[in-house]
């Protein structure tokens, strides 16, 4: 997991290429390392776009209005869950709890925390992501 | 003079400008020439305060909040070095309401001093409870931590004194101490604040784990989503490995004890005990079958203390003050103090820490002061994602092990969220199935199937087809569910999904039903 988190922090994804690399050198099965690499969200399998939004969908953002929320951020960004805008600029993607849970909704955006977040917090978010 | 601000660095302050709010005070002292220091500070639990900036003044801390960046200069030239009055002046923190009405024991620095400052710790009692822990050894250690009566804090409310004895009693050889630091509940965040706000704690009561069974390594397993944790815990393990708190012969005795932080990689499953340590040997978190059991088999397959973080940092306190201090307060078989988190559409969220026993209504109503819409309170669900939903009627369950399981319940890591009267209590019980769908491990088939199986059945009772056969499939597939999964994942999904179903079931189409006799 360690090497996965570093393939990750220098590419912004992990390289199907790195599979049979680590494979060999922790002297596993190549379909170890895959099955380990798979399993786990955080591992990208493709790069992600300039700008990483990742927007809390757990209870407790929901019980702050996140049902909305999320979907205002959506329509912001021009971009689906899960997905890379088509022109590179932002991945979406939706995460299950920040331990931000009496400031929701919350979202990270490029691995900075924002809390309570309303009208102007998302057009803000917006500008950052058009930057 | 020097003057010392805090602002706190915990991930919520954070969240809401307190990295922006300290570099504005930081350039406010040195626009006016003024000798100082912002310290970050973890946080006070009043997250609705935050930031909650606090100035040291000869009368004591006064604090200030919720501050913005924006208010910085205004509060600067109104005198807040000399603790002057101002719209965001709150006085004393420990006097707010809110504050003083808690018993914190295993949360009384956080807030209070520099997380990662080792002097700090030491200035306010820490490393106390190692040092006695050393002087009366592994043995009455382990006794001691079992006379407190502590119970498993990540929400199985096992008893921690016998998991310490069965890791006690195995043969001397290597043995590891892993603390699960896999916050995935919804809800929560005491550990996060542990983590951030006195990391030291939590690595002392490692260690003293380490001393008490035997065990010479610790990994503190922590979930990936919380970045400011991590660099705070290995800031801190750094500074007590420097000072000899951590490695061979820790704090000079015969024991040697040194831990790691290993990061998880956002799989909510990894919180089960048994998946944390499949991944923490790098592979898939697959759930293993109990048992045998991580005290005789855990850890690349060596006895193993598995303790969450808010268990293990409970244990400093008792060993400095005693198992009596500590079994003193609480209710029933539920001893000592529960970190109860306070979030959701909640007025005034936050960390409260009480002694069990203090009733779901009172902190909902008196503590939490109801919903930030102001609207009414619908529904409450305690206990993360695989917590039940308790209706008004309930609010009179004392916050216990026990008495929430009699109501089919449960307490987990004492996570309370707020649901106001808008919410729709079919789409979250279709939450819970999509939830526990996404996060499934894939190892037993009644939660792989069955949840997927639970969003479509859902999908159809939302969408009014045949109501009350697909209902009946409800409730028989939560049955398998429940009694049929390896793991709490499968297992108590049907906790929220029933739940809502008993007591709301007005939103599942069906009529009002009288509630069951108690």
């Amino acid at each position: 997991m360690p090497i996965l988190h570093a393939m990750q922090e220098t590419f912004g994804y992990v390289p199907q290429d790195a599979v049979p690399l680590i494979a060999d050198a922790m002297n596993l099965s190549r379909a170890e390392v895959h099955g380990t690499f798979t399993f786990y969200h955080d591992f990208r399998h493709e790069p992600a776009g300039r700008h990483i939004v990742k927007v809390c969908v757990a209870e407790a953002c929901q019980a702050a209005g996140a049902r909305v929320t999320t979907d205002k951020i959506a329509k912001a960004l021009d971009c689906a869950y899960g997905e890379t805008r088509p022109d590179g600029q932002v991945t979406l993607e939706p995460i299950y709890c920040l331990g931000l849970c009496a400031c929701g909704p919350s979202a990270m955006v490029n691995g900075r925390l924002v809390g309570l977040i309303d009208d102007e917090a998302i057009d803000e978010i917006a500008a950052e992501v058009r930057s | 003079m020097s003057v010392v601000i805090y602002v706190p660095c915990d991930a919520a302050a954070v969240a809401v400008g307190a990295d922006r709010v300290a570099k504005a005070f930081v350039d406010g002292l040195a626009r006016r020439g003024v000798e100082g220091r912002v310290v970050r500070n973890g946080s006070r639990g009043m997250v609705w305060l935050e930031p909650l900036v606090e100035v040291v003044t000869p009368a004591g801390r006064v604090g200030y909040g919720p501050v913005k960046p924006k208010d910085v200069e205004a509060l600067l030239d109104g005198g807040l070095l000399d603790g002057a009055g101002h719209d965001l002046r709150l006085g004393d923190v420990e006097k707010i309401p809110f504050f003083a009405k808690q018993e914190r024991f295993t949360f009384k620095r956080v807030g209070v001093t520099d997380p990662v400052s080792l002097d700090d710790y030491l200035a306010h009692g820490g490393y106390k409870g190692l040092e006695r822990a050393i002087a009366i050894g592994p043995a009455d250690t382990v006794e001691e931590v079992f006379n407190s009566g502590l119970r498993g804090r990540g929400g199985a409310g096992f008893p921690t004194g016998i998991k310490w004895r069965t890791v006690a009693a195995c043969a001397p050889g290597k043995k590891y101490v892993v603390c699960n630091a896999d916050e995935g509940d919804s809800g929560t965040f005491a550990d996060r604040m542990i983590m951030e706000g006195d990391p030291f704690q939590l690595i002392e009561g490692m260690t003293i784990a380490g001393v008490a069974v035997g065990a010479d390594m610790g990994y503190v397993y922590c979930r990936s989503e919380y970045p400011h944790a991590i660099a705070a815990m290995n800031k801190a393990i750094e500074a007590a490995r420097k000072a000899g708190y951590l490695g061979s012969r820790v704090a000079g005795s015969d024991y040697d004890f040194d831990m790691q932080v290993r990061v998880g990689a956002g799989a909510y499953v990894c919180g089960e005990e048994t998946s944390l340590l499949e991944s923490l040997e790098g592979r898939r978190g697959l759930v293993r079958a109990k048992p045998p059991l991580p005290a005789h088999k855990g850890l690349f397959g060596k006895p193993t203390v598995i303790n969450n973080v808010l268990s293990l940092a409970a244990v400093p306190f008792i060993m400095s003050e005693g198992a009596k201090a500590y079994a003193d307060v609480g209710f029933g078989r539920s001893r000592g103090t529960m970190p109860i988190q306070l979030a959701g559409n909640v007025k005034y969220g936050g960390l409260y820490e009480i002694a069990f026993g203090v009733t779901l209504g009172e902190l909902v109503e008196d503590v939490a002061g109801g919903t930030f819409t102001g609207r009414d309170v619908r529904a409450v669900q305690v206990g993360g994602p695989l917590g039940a939903y308790f209706p008004r009627s309930l609010f009179d369950t004392p916050f216990d092990y026990e008495a929430f399981a009699k109501r089919d319940g449960l307490i987990g890591h004492g996570g309370v969220v707020i649901f106001d009267d808008t919410v729709d209590m079919a789409k979250q019980a279709r939450f819970a199935m999509e939830f526990c769908s996404v996060e499934s491990c894939g190892k037993c088939t009644p939660c792989r199937i069955g949840s997927t199986r639970g969003v479509e059945v859902m999908d159809r009772i939302i969408a009014g087809v045949e109501r009350e056969k697909n209902l009946a499939i409800l409730e028989d597939l939560s049955h398998t569910m429940k009694l049929g999964s390896l793991c709490a994942l499968g297992g108590f999904t049907p906790y929220p999904v029933m739940s809502a179903l008993t007591h709301f079931p007005e939103d599942f189409g069906r009529g009002s039903m009288p509630l069951a006799a108690e």
